[in-house]
């Protein structure tokens, strides 16, 4: 049951970075959407694209970390109490994020919404290198069990952690760079499709040569996790290059909507190789967290299987709904605009 | 908002600074962060469980009557639900985080129990977060029944996850559903933990509460606007369907209000006696208005012989326990501060009740809301009110639990994240916080004011007008 509920997370894991992350994604592009007048048909696809999704998105997180204290407290103490300061600084992200979204929206004059939209744009950059940063602490095995018992700076400011908040910035890019190429088709703006189609493909060049550049990093600085993902997970490692290979061979081949299936593959299977390469342990610093040490006890594994399972009842038909709404229908611009 | 917040800070930084414990903890940033940002997200989370029904309510009655004033009220609200629920959704999230960056020792601990309502509050904050988006973005692409329907999940989901992160409060202040032998955790019930003996009176209270500050919020923006003469039809149902919603809940509050105590007054004695400032158990004990503790005593307060025997027991000679019955380090050390705010709490109800009893009077003997300037005074300040009551209600559960993050099992000392340097993190958050209020009530105030309603708006001037 604990394996059945940790596979759960980490899925929950990864749609969050599949969504959520070309969310970020798109707010970087933001950024880069170059000044007021030209720029605003790329903000106003961007902002279409996300504006009824984004907060559904957000969720995934939410569901990651109460999933993981209710099921695996001790994993979550160890990992919030060490890397306490780029969780403050992701909260502060998210926070300026959403707020800032939000806003931009509501005013009408030009000067506010440019300072509410560089505040959007600039966390968006910045709120996905620390969740990166964080998570390459984690897999480098620098966060020890028990009670802020790692270093609160080195667990996060070291090579794999900067390869890894850099990684999870620029696929964030390549994922949003792909989306919203379709998006830019299906509502009848070739031209943004065609520049969006160069970004994805500028992007997707970039994280793979910086992932390529990462399995080196990961090999001096975390053996461990490097002997991992040339192991057992050799095979998703593979996956993930030749999905990475085959989106770009696709882009190229103006086949949009197939290469959202494979760039979103790509992403995934990097999450899964280091899922798989870390397997059974949660933690795998010095001493270790295994999956079992780390689990409640069976009673709330239980109710919270239940609970997860009544609950994904009720969310998909929602979700669904959701999402093929706002596929479905043009570029119309939402009414309460 | 900023003042209460500010208020909230003192007070837990306060409280923090007189918890005693050992260990390289940092008990004093912990606590203000979390009271601070707890504090803030409490007032716009309120806002997000209680405007949907009203926004719905405006629409369904738009929809039938085919008044386009209701339709431009409902569509109004609705904008301002989208910014105040995105918001609160950021900054709900920044408490998820917080419960393991300030309070590790406690999730370390007692996650296993008390997790479990915080995922089924996941889903339930999910589906409102979806159909808040189809609500909002799908309002001129959906047929109006459904549309209206698309809403009502939104108000159960919004109530729905009220009630169960209630539950691990509510938990906190009476634990169960786990027992500890030679120091490990065994027994784990999470059901039972869930639905322990405080859920059912403080989850019925806060869920109220929410309903309040929504209503007489939401009447005091357009009293405030009646004021400076825009006494308009669309100003007047602004003001009145909040204000009804708000005053037909506020007896029940008062109802609840007294459960809840009487279910402090049985599992947390001690909380019940800082409420009122008693330091010596006995019977004919006095009801204590005012006053500030000090030096075991209440000094200059207002006391109605019996009255607190007669108020939980219904008997002159009734017992109560007192401050004293404890050891000085289990019991609370702010007093004042606890006895105070629960003081403000109630009066500040009464007074909301009598301004619903107001507008029934008037509305049973005229058929319309009192002509005085001084109801539309009264409602304008209603708001403030309400949340002020609200924030009082929850430092009297919050502070008079100290010295114990969960109640008799755990201090807060020992539930605090030892890692060094917390304090920089509330700087930052008090510093993004306050950045946040004033972006948040300008934008607000923006939309409020943006784009004059319509001289003499033809059904097709409305539904061809956007809001914003």
């Amino acid at each position: 049951v604990a394996t059945t509920l940790l596979a759960l997370m980490w899925a929950s894991v990864t749609v969050y970075a599949l969504l959520a992350g070309a969310d970020f994604g798109a707010g970087a592009w933001d950024l880069l959407s170059g000044r007021t007048g030209p720029g605003a048909r790329r903000r106003a696809l961007i902002e279409h694209a996300i504006g009824p999704v984004w907060e559904a998105n957000h969720v995934w997180l939410i569901f990651v970390l109460v999933l993981m204290w209710t099921a695996f407290p001790p994993l979550f103490a160890a990992v919030s109490s060490t890397l306490y300061i780029p969780l403050t600084l992701v909260a502060l992200g998210v926070i300026a994020r959403g707020s800032a979204f939000a806003f931009r929206k509501a005013v009408t004059e030009l000067w506010q919404q440019r300072i509410f939209g560089a505040a959007f744009a600039f966390s968006s950059l910045v709120t996905p290198f620390f969740l990166g940063a964080l998570a390459g602490g984690v897999a480098s095995g620098r966060v020890p069990p028990g009670l802020a018992r790692g270093s609160v700076v080195t667990s996060w400011l070291n090579p794999t952690s900067v390869l890894s908040g850099a990684l999870a910035v620029m696929t964030g890019m390549y994922l949003a760079a792909v989306y919203l190429t379709a998006d830019a088709r299906r509502s009848g703006q070739p031209d943004l499709a065609a520049e969006f189609r160069r970004r994805a493909l500028g992007a997707g060049v970039l994280t793979g040569l910086l992932a390529v550049a990462g399995l080196v990093v990961v090999r001096a600085d975390a053996p461990r996790l490097y002997a991992g993902l040339t192991g057992r997970a050799l095979p998703l490692v593979v996956l993930s290059g030749a999905a990475g290979v085959a989106s770009l061979v696709l882009l190229v081949a103006r086949r949009y909507l197939l290469v959202r299936v494979t760039a979103a593959l790509a992403v995934a299977t990097v999450l899964w190789g280091w899922g798989v390469a870390q397997y059974p342990h949660l933690l795998s610093g010095a001493g270790g967290l295994t999956v079992a040490q780390a689990a409640a006890g069976p009673a709330t594994l239980q109710a919270t299987t239940i609970s997860v399972g009544v609950g994904v009842v009720l969310l998909v038909p929602s979700l669904a709904w959701l999402f093929l709404l706002f596929q479905r229908s043009g570029h119309q611009p939402p009414a309460e605009r | 908002m900023r003042q209460v917040a500010g208020a909230v800070l003192t007070a837990s930084r306060v409280a923090a600074s007189q918890v005693t414990g050992g260990g390289t903890a940092d008990p004093v940033a912990a606590r203000s962060q979390m009271g601070f940002s707890l504090g803030w997200h409490i007032i716009l989370a309120c806002l997000g469980v209680g405007m949907p029904a009203l926004v719905l309510l405006a629409e369904w009655r738009g929809w039938r009557t085919g008044d386009p004033w209701y339709q431009l009220l409902a569509r109004r609200w609705a904008k301002a639900l989208g910014v105040l629920f995105a918001v609160g959704a950021v900054s709900g999230t920044v408490l998820s985080f917080e419960m393991g960056v300030l309070w590790a020792g406690l999730m370390d601990n007692y996650g296993s129990v008390i997790g479990l309502p915080f995922a089924i509050e996941g889903f339930a904050f999910f589906i409102e977060a979806i159909f808040l988006g189809i609500y909002l973005y799908g309002w001129d692409r959906l047929p109006p029944k459904v549309h209206l329907l698309s809403g009502v999940p939104i108000v159960v989901a919004g109530i729905a996850s009220a009630f169960f992160v209630v539950t691990a409060n509510a938990w906190m202040n009476s634990p169960t559903g786990f027992t500890i032998v030679n120091g490990r955790l065994t027994g784990v019930d999470p059901w039972a933990a869930m639905f322990n003996r405080a859920t059912g009176p403080e989850a019925t209270h806060l869920i109220l509460a929410a309903f309040m500050v929504t209503g007489f919020a939401m009447a005091s923006v357009y009293a405030v606007a009646m004021l400076r003469g825009r006494t308009d039809r669309y100003h007047r149902l602004g003001l009145l369907i909040p204000l009804t919603f708000g005053a037909i809940m506020t007896p029940i509050q008062i109802v609840v209000g007294d459960w809840a105590t009487r279910s402090v007054a049985t599992d947390q004695p001690l909380k019940l006696a800082a409420m009122e400032g008693l330091n010596t158990s006995g019977r004919h004990v006095p009801e204590s208005i005012g006053g500030y503790f000090s030096g075991g005593q209440l000094h200059w307060a207002l006391k109605i012989p019996d009255g607190l025997s007669l108020l939980l027991h219904l008997s002159p000679s009734g017992y109560v326990t007192g401050l004293q019955s404890a050891p000085a380090d289990d019991r609370p050390s702010l007093v004042t501060v606890v006895h105070l705010a629960f003081d403000t709490m109630v009066g500040l109800g009464v007074g909301l009740l009598l301004l619903g009893a107001w507008l029934a009077l008037a509305w049973w003997r005229h058929r319309q809301p009192p002509r005085s300037v001084w109801f539309l005074r009264a409602t304008a300040v209603s708001g403030v009110a309400a949340v002020v009551a609200m924030e009082s209600g929850w430092i009297v559960t919050e502070v008079g639990r100290q010295p114990w993050i969960v109640y008799g099992v755990l201090r807060v000392a020992d539930a605090v994240n030892p890692a060094p340097g917390l304090d920089w993190g509330l700087v930052a958050v008090v510093a993004v916080y306050a950045v946040l209020s004033v972006v948040t009530v300008y934008v607000l105030r923006r939309l409020a004011r943006s784009r004059p309603v319509p001289e003499a708006p033809q059904e097709s001037d409305v539904t061809g007008y956007k809001v914003v």
